[in-house]
């Protein structure tokens, strides 16, 4: 209930416009993957999906800024959300440190995907400024390595850094956009490298439309 | 506080309810007899429009009949969505996120408290001058002058047209005139004609129009429909004379004032947006696109309309 409030909330505030472009929402198992800008992305999005799919759709979130008090109770209690350890930097840990902590954030999302969930991701792991779709991180193909079976949507999130933007807390009314494109359509064997690009392009030829 | 129901705003009310019924009855003739795929999407679209109509005139006089607060309310939650429509067109920089922030949620409400407090002498120039002043101060404490001009005067014009502009629609329920209980019926007026404008010239420009008047800008507008579009609703307001203070010939200047404003408004807006490659400034409003695009004749008759009116009428 709170969170269909929040949603309405949210798509109140950014009088956001949805656009399905060659994709329908359907009851299926997705990974809606998106541009990242603001803390109201995986609200939004989530907010536009029709309300009866809505409590299959897990977003994914980073365990130490979701951590606590009012924000804990607000992601894994309304939400629903995946708590995931944000990935050391490469200068700051060693290797088999740094695989074991991606094995485990692997684990959790494979978990929180289960047999009917959804998930909502931001491969730049962090939020960008809007101007451009940061690189993406690797997590993505490999939880489509472990489930090819599940379908992996990009979506464009337009003017929520405008709404919100990194370090505010106030928002500004902006409109804003959500526009779904067409399902990716990986091959059996694709490479990581591939694979992120063509992820990556799918979002940039959706937020020039 | 409550208006009596006037007579002559019932009267107004009643040919309202006459025009969308033909209207609607019209629409529903052309989707029968339009074969052609290019008629279909037309009527479809003029079908929307007359739906909205509908919905929006509902809405007008719901609120006319709750009194003034009702008007204002109204009035005030437009120039929101409008300045909301404004600025997400717009270019703005990061650096403008606080700025935008108070005249939303600040000047914007101010103006319309100033007007429900009768607070005239503030109202008129709350935004040319405190708000003009506060904006360029507020981003300047951000400390980033890239295109710094540029930002302040986009964030300025925003609130002039979409807030300080459409505020004089309301403050037409608040002029003092003698021998004539103004009520609703000069803002009723103001509406009835400009929109009534932009109803004529849509229709003589869809039946008629050839010569394109501003190609550059809007390519739907012609001189057939502006001439048309004007001659009818001035003939309108003229005809609406018993309903205000002016004698029938001042009424026909008010109008055709009203009009050519409007025009002007729509030419305007127009500018801005065929410069931001974009065709509607929302989807808020069926058929017709967002709030500001139904807006930009007001923004530019009401607050020359008012000014006249209480210039010479108010005692």
């Amino acid at each position: 209930m709170w969170a269909n409030a929040i949603a309405a909330g949210a798509r109140g505030l950014t009088g956001a416009s949805v656009r399905w472009f060659n994709c329908q929402p359907e009851p299926r198992q997705r990974v809606y993957f998106a541009n990242h800008t603001s803390h109201l992305d995986f609200v939004v999005l989530w907010s536009v999906l029709p309300k009866d799919l809505r409590p299959l759709v897990r977003p994914v979130a980073a365990k130490d800024y979701w951590k606590s008090g009012i924000r804990k109770r607000l992601a894994v209690k309304v939400f629903n959300a995946v708590l995931v350890e944000r990935q050391p930097q490469a200068q700051d840990a060693d290797q088999t440190h740094r695989m074991d902590s991606a094995r485990q954030s692997l684990e959790t999302l494979l978990e929180g995907l289960g047999q009917t969930n959804s998930l909502i991701v931001f491969p730049e792991g962090t939020r960008g400024t809007g101007e451009t779709v940061g690189v993406f991180k690797s997590g993505i193909y490999h939880l489509w390595r472990q489930r090819p079976d599940v379908q992996f949507v990009p979506v464009y999130l337009a003017n929520l850094n405008r709404v919100l933007p990194k370090g505010e807390v106030l928002p500004v009314p902006v409109i804003s956009r959500v526009i779904f494109g067409a399902p990716l359509q990986p091959a059996p064997d694709e490479t990581k490298e591939s694979f992120l690009t063509k992820a990556h392009k799918a979002i940039e030829e959706l937020s020039a439309l | 506080m409550r208006f009596n129901i006037d007579p002559q705003m019932l009267w107004i009310f009643y040919g309202l309810l006459g025009l969308l019924g033909l209207a609607s009855l019209i629409g529903f003739v052309l989707s029968l007899a339009v074969k052609s795929e290019g008629g279909k999407a037309t009527v479809r679209n003029l079908n929307a429009r007359i739906r909205a109509w509908w919905k929006m005139s509902a809405v007008f006089a719901l609120t006319l009949l709750v009194g003034p607060k009702g008007s204002i309310l109204l009035f005030g939650l437009i120039s929101f969505l409008a300045l909301r429509e404004y600025v997400s067109l717009i270019r703005t920089s990061p650096a403008d996120h606080r700025t935008l922030f108070w005249t939303f949620f600040v000047i914007t409400p101010l103006q319309y408290w100033l007007l429900y407090t009768h607070w005239y002498g503030l109202f008129t120039i709350m935004v040319p001058v405190y708000a003009f002043l506060f904006i360029p101060t507020r981003l300047v404490l951000t400390g980033d002058t890239s295109d710094f001009l540029d930002r302040a005067a986009r964030i300025h014009w925003g609130l002039m047209i979409c807030v300080y502009c459409i505020s004089y629609a309301p403050a037409l329920l608040i002029l003092d005139i003698p021998n004539y209980r103004a009520d609703a019926k000069l803002l009723l007026f103001l509406a009835v004609v400009a929109q009534l404008s932009d109803v004529f010239q849509y229709v003589w420009g869809k039946m008629l129009g050839k010569r394109k008047i501003a190609p550059h800008v809007s390519p739907n507008k012609t001189w057939e429909g502006f001439l048309g579009g004007i001659a009818c609703a001035t003939a309108v307001g003229a005809g609406l004379w018993w309903m205000t203070p002016f004698s029938p010939k001042q009424a026909f200047f008010m109008a055709l004032l009203i009009t050519l404003l409007g025009f002007a408004g729509g030419l305007t807006m127009s500018a801005i947006k065929r410069d931001r490659h974009i065709k509607d400034f929302g989807t808020m409003i069926e058929g017709h696109g967002g709030i500001l695009d139904r807006m930009d004749s007001i923004c530019f008759s009401a607050p020359i309309f008012f000014h006249l009116t209480r210039y010479f009428f108010e005692r």
